[in-house]
């Protein structure tokens, strides 16, 4: 297939020594990482202080420097304070956490819907409304170092969806159960015989974002990946016409498909009202 | 004194040597030795694995598979079934025959009935019976490694959850293996029921008289704990395993969409198990560390009441959070935001004990005896896979963790760090007792500080690689996770060192024999088991020890 553009400069993918999450792309996976610097800190703390209480009772209560023990076996008052505590941490971390679901579950209307299918070990991408099929194997190792790209990430055809429109992906599976990941996007769905599941996500920055099958699949587990090319509308119209597909909407959904393509309508993906 | 010879003459302590001892063996003590012996034999093999995995992840590409002798080596396939084998294998072995033959078998069948001051089991011969049925049930995991799996490679390679459609298709796992393998956990199951029926009858029946509920030792609270979720949860594993054995073979269609079955049905039975299963190889453990935290501040458990009933209401509320391993299977809204607050509670019943053991230790006179390392070791370790177990239990950031490595390094904290320190806190704390002889301290302390700084080396980097979003279970990776990667790959070598360190104990221990005497420990040590010689006689408690209402836990 011909590549209707050169790749995106920006490389959604691991990063070798990292420690943190990849760069977040949509708004859903920067709600992930929020919530993982506000509670990475309250962790820490937590393993710290149980580190000093242990360090402390190792040097004031040990035989040379407390050679008789003391007997008491009760304390009421830090028996309630160790349970109250805790639950008010764990209260303000759940209030944090829910919305998170909240959007991730509740897919707001999508200008882009794409029909993933898995099967052992490929994807298949099916743009219902464009008529357009893309069948996404895993790139060869002398294909990928020839052309610079990772092996192991990078797919023969990668798919296209436009920046700043929300994309919703419905997931399902021709054999065993596969999921479908892109970490910078923040989505995570299994792909599962005999029922779709809904994913969503609305890219922020144009570039070229990986991913791997995320549910142990059989043999090529490991060898079946996910690229996405996030790029502007023009270029996405671009792509599907290449394809062989087709912009025009079939005539009876126009009014409803027009709205959401048209790009001065397509919210940040956190700001779109959460309706199912 | 006259009646002392008299009850040594009569002690009837067979030879080692007889094998007769040991196949037709009724003695809960010499029964729980065959049990931690197993559970050291499936520990290095099950080890062995997560060896060849590691090596294997070193370095990006497939390098070691193709060096295993049943493996083709001009097939890549053939090598990476193999790597899905061991990483399967790996799973099951520690859990079904390390982890669980060591702490309740083992550590379990010697001390319940010492520490509650009875003669034995309350069915010795059904207890002979659940031990026997441990090898053949293991024999038959290891033999499924070696018969045709997925066409003509050898083994199963689903994973230790043994998910359908993968464990039921004819593509992927046609094969006999699937099948050895669960008839291998039918048999795993039986013995484990087997063996909580007997720990249930025990306690309730057998105990000295004034040892009521409430004066038991916590770990005896533990087992109590752990054998009424093994009762619970393993019929409930083993109606699955049914329905994957009748799926593949007699045409059910239990878990097959197409003649309306759901695979998902199957993943909410076994975590329906599972979940239970991770407390029941913790629990344990955490009894050990009430004692051994208790023994070397020479101060009674703090809270005793509280540490019982934080392990009670932790064995409930472990029925009723299974779905947290299944975040990405598309539940919807409802249903995880009730699985993320049960989940969630479970963190207070288990702070409640971290912060109890400190407390026990807080105002005591510690000494650092090799268990007392292992103990306080686990208390940091299992705090740390603790909080990072809270961070998954939220379902918005599971998602980006959810079959990752972040997965892999949490679980391993609270289990190879969480449950594997406290069995070899127990093993140092008890050795002692069991075999007569003290250890080596050196090799102690060393082994402990080996162990330690190694699995750390392994598992920490893990967190970096699940962040980064390195899914679980793959045989090879991209470029850009190779340097953690080499890092956990080294720490596992150190690991390998610690079990050389650890053989060597056992060496010595049986080459040089100390004697230990009644007990090693002194004062702090108040339970019933240390009232009786070392190793103490070959049936105990002829006359019923009479436990006063004053005395320690």
């Amino acid at each position: 297939m011909v590549m209707s553009a050169a790749a995106p400069a920006f490389a959604g993918q691991p990063t070798d020594g990292a420690i943190n999450f990849q760069a977040p792309a949509t708004g859903s996976m920067r709600q992930i990482v929020d919530f993982h610097n506000f509670i990475l800190p309250i962790i820490v703390v937590i393993t710290l202080l149980v580190l000093a209480l242990l360090a402390w009772v190792m040097i004031r209560y040990n035989r040379w420097t407390n050679p008789t023990p003391r007997k008491f076996t009760h304390n009421t008052l830090v028996e309630v304070i160790w349970t109250v505590v805790p639950v008010l941490i764990l209260v303000v971390i759940a209030i944090r956490s829910f919305p998170i679901l909240h959007a991730q579950e509740r897919a707001p209307p999508a200008a882009v819907t794409i029909k993933v299918t898995a099967s052992s070990w490929a994807w298949a991408y099916e743009y219902q409304d464009l008529g357009v099929t893309v069948n996404s194997n895993l790139l060869p190792e002398d294909q990928a170092v020839a052309q610079q790209r990772p092996y192991l990430l990078a797919v023969d055809n990668p798919i296209y969806v436009p920046v700043g429109e929300n994309v919703q992906v419905l997931i399902s599976s021709n054999d065993v159960i596969h999921s479908w990941t892109v970490p910078a996007f923040g989505v995570k769905q299994d792909a599962i015989q005999g029922r779709t599941n809904v994913g969503w996500f609305n890219v922020e920055r144009a570039g070229t974002y990986y991913g791997q099958c995320s549910e142990l699949c059989g043999i090529n587990h490991a060898y079946m990946p996910i690229e996405v090319r996030a790029v502007p509308r023009a270029e996405f119209e671009r792509w599907i016409v290449e394809q062989g597909g087709s912009l025009e909407p079939p005539a009876e959904a126009a009014a409803e498909t027009a709205p959401a393509a048209a790009p001065a309508e397509a919210a940040p993906a956190d700001a779109a009202p959460a309706q199912p | 004194m006259a009646a002392d010879t008299v009850d040594a003459a009569h002690d009837h302590r067979p030879s080692i040597w007889d094998w007769k001892r040991w196949l037709y063996s009724t003695n809960h003590k010499d029964i729980g030795t065959m049990y931690i012996v197993f559970a050291i034999i499936a520990g290095v093999i099950g080890g062995a694995m997560s060896g060849v995995i590691r090596w294997e992840l070193a370095e990006p590409g497939i390098q070691i598979l193709h060096g295993l002798p049943w493996v083709d080596q001009t097939d890549p396939d053939a090598a990476k079934h193999a790597y899905n084998v061991l990483v399967t294998m790996h799973g099951l072995i520690m859990i079904f025959f390390m982890v669980m033959p060591a702490m309740i078998g083992g550590f379990g069948n010697w001390f319940v009935p010492l520490m509650i001051g009875a003669p034995d089991m309350a069915f010795p011969r059904m207890n002979n019976i659940s031990f026997w049925l441990l090898p053949a049930s293991f024999g038959l995991a290891l033999i499924s490694m070696f018969v045709p799996g997925n066409g003509t490679y050898p083994g199963f390679g689903g994973g230790w959850t043994l998910y359908p459609p993968l464990s039921t298709s004819d593509l992927h796992h046609g094969g006999a293996s699937m099948d050895l393998l669960i008839l291998s956990l039918h048999i795993a199951g039986a013995s484990s029921i087997l063996g909580a029926i007997n720990f249930i009858t025990t306690i309730f029946n057998m105990r000295a008289p004034g040892m009521t509920l409430h004066r038991m030792p916590l770990f005896v609270w533990s087992i109590l704990v752990t054998v009424f979720l093994l009762l619970l949860a393993l019929p409930v594993l083993a109606g699955a395993l049914t329905m994957l054995l009748t799926d593949r073979n007699f045409g059910t269609q239990f878990f097959n969409p197409a003649g309306g079955g759901d695979p998902v049905m199957y993943q909410h039975l076994f975590w329906f198990f599972g979940h239970p299963e991770v407390y029941i190889l913790i629990l344990p453990g955490f009894g050990m560390i009430s004692q051994i935290v208790s023994t070397f501040s020479r101060k009674p458990v703090f809270g005793y009441l509280g540490m019982a009933y934080a392990m009670v209401s932790i064995g409930f509320i472990g029925f009723i959070v299974w779905a947290h391993h299944m975040y990405t299977v598309g539940m919807g809204f409802d249903l995880e935001a009730y699985f993320i607050a049960a989940t969630m509670i479970i963190a207070v019943p288990t702070g409640i004990k971290i912060f109890s053991w400190i407390a026990t230790m807080w105002g005591g006179s510690m000494t650092f005896a090799v268990p007392m390392q292992w103990a306080l070791g686990f208390i940091f370790l299992f705090t740390i896979g603790g909080v990072t177990g809270v961070v998954l239990a939220n379902s918005g950031i599971d998602t980006a963790m959810h079959d990752t490595y972040y997965v892999v390094a949490h679980f391993h904290y609270v289990l190879s760090m969480g449950a594997v320190f406290t069995i070899f806190a127990g093993f140092y704390y008890w050795i002692p007792k069991m075999s007569g002889y003290r250890y080596n301290s050196f090799l102690g302390t060393l082994h402990f500080w080996v162990t330690f700084i190694g699995v750390n080396l392994i598992f920490f980097p893990q967190h970096f690689l699940g962040l980064q979003g390195m899914p679980r279970r793959h045989v090879d990776y991209a470029e850009g996770l190779a340097y953690w990667n080499h890092i956990s790959t080294l720490g596992y070598w150190i690991a390998a060192v610690g079990v050389g360190i650890f053989m060597l104990v056992l060496i010595d221990l049986f080459a040089v024999k100390r004697r230990a005497g009644a007990n090693p420990w002194g004062e702090g040590a108040t339970t019933l088991e240390w009232t009786l010689s070392s190793p103490p006689p070959f049936h105990q408690f002829a006359e019923l020890p009479v436990i006063k209402p004053d005395a320690h836990h």
